[in-house]
């Protein structure tokens, strides 16, 4: 009889272990979310509201919404929804752990690479993502770095098995300005070394460019045939045809000033500004260039000892009220989790909240072209949305459910999951 | 040339002279006064007396000749303190050896570092100013006070804060002794490197005790042992007249120390950034230690990749003296943010949180008989908040240090440099935010970075 029961114990204990060590899956179908303040950010804020999820598009937002007899019904009574928030500049899915070689895949060798593509090698199953997603961030920029033209980012939504479920519709060739600034404290270049680094690096940008032009016009010429295999090249072609974006990573006031000019010279149709760090400076003359911006890290030390303390945290705000499209970015891998807080620290200091939210939804879908899809809750749009106690940007509010693609999120992440082994461990101090 | 021999020893025997501290007189009116320990008081004033809180209550008169600070609608708290930073130090990693506790932090303060400023307009009004982790055991460290606008790095420096020592284990120290071809290069290593230099002072305590016994005695003719300030340090660690604050991160190399600190008897022990602490809160906490760590900073090398943002709660719930640092130049700034991530993470309450950035870090600074609260007889670095300073909207509006006004957001300059060189150009920025793969505590050794993991 104890054999038994020492048996039926084991057993049981064996059955829990592999229920615990299968990682929860995802779930579809369609999906109620009833009785909710829902902060649509497009058509203003509704209460006692309710969402409709049907295959992967909110089919239904409103206070007088039908639940379909099949619908999985989520009582989200004094709760808030928001669109997932989108963050437009990231390493997720390239970047796994900083340090490690091995584990990070973000800058290919060569300074012009455009043709290395961020969408092969994101890696769907980082750990990094279920960590993220949880809480609110549900899609992001992801770009490699690295050289003057380090490769091709991907607007990715952080659920799928392989990237073609994750991608969402937007690439970009990511550009590095020549660099007038320091890049941190192991930088100890003298004023003049710097100075010679962006000369030279200006005459390659500007050779660069001009083989592409050529090439453009060959292959405009003879309409694409019988021109020579050149990756390099052919990646530059959608570019100049203005079909895609140039990102254009600017940091310092005098390169803002020289790639605003340069963009101008060249008739470069489709530009974006990332990073742009000392963008306030500049913030006028980037409003009359109509050059979006994707703005961040937010939570940054001013880039001059002689700079008000808090102006990264003002920076957005002072070129939003310039006229200038602003998106936030969080430049991170692991902490993109952070970007509702890089929003709260920007609409503190100038940006306002509405406009924050904002710049994390509506106004980053519109600078990747899919606003049609993504950003705000409209009735045909992918259901990308989640559901908090509170303001998303206030710190403690926690993220309650997050759909992506209108598949239903398991909210757990390793992070989470060590939580629940950890709190109260056992054995705790003494093991028998 | 006579007059310039004058100057110098006149100079030099000013330095020697007790750094001159102002301490203000002030009566801060009609705040939330969060003190931490007793409790949150609304409508209540704080009055400050020669650099010190003398009393909290409502309506308190204004006596002659103080300034007078309206906190209507404000939050006043007590000065943040960070237990883990390297700000107002100009260089941090003496790594010539894997054991160097003949070092001083103090020895590099740079009062003119902007940093000082930005941290005080967090909030912060000290900081721990430590060694860097390159080697196993680093160098003493200096505990300082936020008095921004000194000339003199004295000043700087908490007077009577205990001594305070760096020990680093993982992946720093192991990887200069690969690049160097030197003990340690693995974590048995790290473990035999500082079980060899306490065996070392604890003979060479014997050895002076012993001498110092003899020498009483009529007819000795002996000699002393060999001075050795490298010793000297250890034995100080091993008498408990200095608290080791380690750099850790994974389970068994925390596990590890504290048995050394237990065989050796050494007790004041907080462990810095200790990522993986929450897989040993039962033996931390049975062994009084205490914990710094990063409110969620994880996977920038692998000793940190299986880490959670709830650490700081798993510690606090298991009975760990916690508190969140920054590490960081620009952390520092919000530390009150960082704290604020605890309630997402684990549910703390406003004075669990709170107390991770105030009275937490000050005892495992061994300063809380001074800081960390704001209570009667207390020095009053006070932070003052428009919002509640776990509100991601709060703003901080003041800063005071012993009573002086060391930031205020609406009177102060943009250019708040102390030291301005008529003659430099500042054309060219520094982006801080590209250097962030880097672990702040090998500054100074970033050759050896490179070198270990090929990056930048």
């Amino acid at each position: 009889m104890k054999k038994k029961i020492q048996f039926l114990v084991s057993a049981f204990v064996l059955i829990a272990f592999v229920a615990q060590a299968q990682n929860p899956k995802a779930k579809s179908g369609t999906f109620a979310l009833t009785h909710a303040n829902i902060e649509t950010v497009t058509k203003g804020v509704i209460t006692d509201g309710t969402i409709i999820i049907q295959k992967g598009k909110i089919t239904a937002v409103g206070t007088t919404v039908t639940v379909p007899s099949d619908a999985t019904v989520i009582d989200c009574k004094g709760k808030w929804i928001y669109p997932g928030m989108i963050d437009g500049g990231t390493r997720l899915g390239l970047l796994e752990i900083g340090q490690i070689p091995q584990a990070s895949d973000e800058d290919e060798s060569g300074q012009v690479v455009p043709q290395m593509k961020a969408l092969s090698a994101i890696n769907p199953n980082s750990a990094l993502i279920p960590v993220t997603r949880i809480s609110g961030v549900t899609t992001v920029i992801t770009a490699p770095g690295g050289g003057m033209f380090p490769g091709t980012a991907a607007l990715i939504n952080l659920h799928g098995y392989v990237p073609d479920q994750m991608f969402a519709g937007f690439e970009g060739v990511v550009m590095n300005f020549p660099n007038q600034a320091r890049r941190g404290f192991y930088d100890r270049r003298t004023d003049e070394d710097i100075k010679k680094d962006v000369e030279k690096a200006t005459k390659q940008m500007n050779d660069v460019w001009d083989k592409a032009i050529q090439y453009y016009k060959l292959d405009s010429a003879t309409k694409g045939k019988g021109l020579i295999y050149y990756p390099e090249m052919t990646a530059f072609l959608p570019v100049i045809r203005g079909e895609q974006a140039l990102m254009i990573e600017v940091n310092a006031a005098n390169d803002i000033k020289a790639a605003l000019k340069w963009v101008a010279d060249k008739k470069i149709k489709k530009v974006i500004f990332t990073g742009v760090a000392e963008g306030w400076r500049f913030a006028d003359e980037i409003a009359k260039a109509k050059i979006p911006v994707l703005v961040g890290p937010t939570l940054e030390e001013p880039a001059r000892d002689y700079d008000r303390y808090d102006k990264p945290y003002a920076n957005a705000g002072l070129l939003k009220k310039a006229g200038v499209k602003v998106a936030l970015r969080t430049s991170q891998a692991e902490n993109v989790r952070n970007l509702p807080y890089y929003a709260g620290f920007a609409a503190t200091y100038g940006l306002g909240r509405e406009e924050a939210m904002k710049a994390v939804t509506i106004v980053p879908a519109e600078i990747f072209g899919v606003a049609d899809k993504f950003g705000s809750i409209e009735v045909g749009k992918v259901a990308n949305v989640f559901v908090c106690d509170g303001d998303p940007f206030e710190t403690k509010t926690n993220i309650l459910h997050v759909f992506i693609d209108g598949w239903q999120m398991p909210m757990v992440s390793r992070q989470t999951l060590l939580y629940e082994e950890f709190l109260k461990r056992d054995p705790g101090l003494n093991k028998n | 040339m006579k007059k310039l021999i004058i100057l110098l020893i006149v100079s030099i025997s000013f330095s020697q002279v007790q750094a001159q501290v102002e301490h203000g007189n002030v009566l801060i009116k009609n705040g939330t006064v969060i003190t931490i320990t007793k409790g949150t008081f609304e409508n209540t004033d704080v009055l400050v007396k020669d650099g010190k809180v003398s009393q909290i209550a409502k309506n308190i008169a204004t006596p002659a000749g103080y300034k007078v600070i309206d906190a209507t609608n404000k939050f006043v708290m007590p000065g943040i303190i960070d237990a883990h930073s390297h700000i107002a130090l100009t260089g941090i990693n003496e790594y010539s050896n894997a054991i160097t506790p003949e070092v001083w932090t103090g020895d590099e303060l740079n009062p003119f570092d902007i940093s000082i400023y930005r941290a005080l307009a967090g909030g912060v009004t000290v900081s721990h100013a430590l060694h860097g982790s390159a080697n196993s055991i680093g160098g003493e460290s200096e505990t300082i006070k936020h008095r921004y606008g000194t000339l003199d790095m004295n000043v700087l420096r908490m007077e009577n804060a205990p001594r305070t020592i760096k020990f680093a284990l993982g992946e720093n120290p192991t990887g200069h002794g690969r690049r160097d071809g030197l003990q340690p290069q693995t974590r048995m290593g790290v473990e035999f490197v500082i079980r060899e230099a306490f065996s070392e002072a604890k003979q060479y305590m014997e050895a002076w005790d012993k001498y110092n016994k003899e020498k009483l005695i009529k007819g000795f003719r002996g000699a002393p042992p060999t001075y050795s300030l490298r010793l000297e340090t250890l034995a100080d660690i091993l008498k408990g007249n200095i608290i080791v604050h380690c750099h850790s991160y994974r389970a068994d190399e925390i596990n590890m120390l504290l048995k050394i600190c237990k065989d050796f008897g050494v007790k004041r022990l907080v462990f810095q950034h200790v990522n993986e602490g929450f897989k040993v809160a039962p033996e931390l906490a049975a062994a009084g230690a205490m914990a710094s760590v990063f409110s969620d900073w994880w996977a920038y090398k692998l000793e940190v990749y299986y880490s959670t943002a709830y650490n700081a709660a798993i510690l606090v719930r298991n009975g760990v003296v916690t508190s969140i640092n920054s590490d960081s130049g620009e952390l520092i700034r919000h530390l009150y943010h960082e704290a604020a991530k605890t309630q997402k993470y684990g549910g703390l309450s406003d004075d669990e949180a709170l107390s991770l950035i105030t009275i937490n870090p000050a005892k495992q600074l061994g300063i809380d008989n001074r800081v960390g609260s704001l209570e009667v007889g207390k020095d009053a670095d006070i932070a003052i908040f428009q919002n509640h300073p776990l509100s991601i909207y709060t703003i901080p509006m003041m800063t005071l240090v012993d009573g002086v006004v060391r930031f205020d957001r609406e009177k102060d300059a943009d250019d708040m440099r102390i030291y301005v060189d008529p003659k430099e150009v500042v054309d060219i920025p520094t982006l801080h935010a590209q250097d962030r793969s880097h672990d702040n505590c090998l500054r100074d050794a970033e050759k050896l970075t490179v070198k270990m993991f090929g990056i930048n």
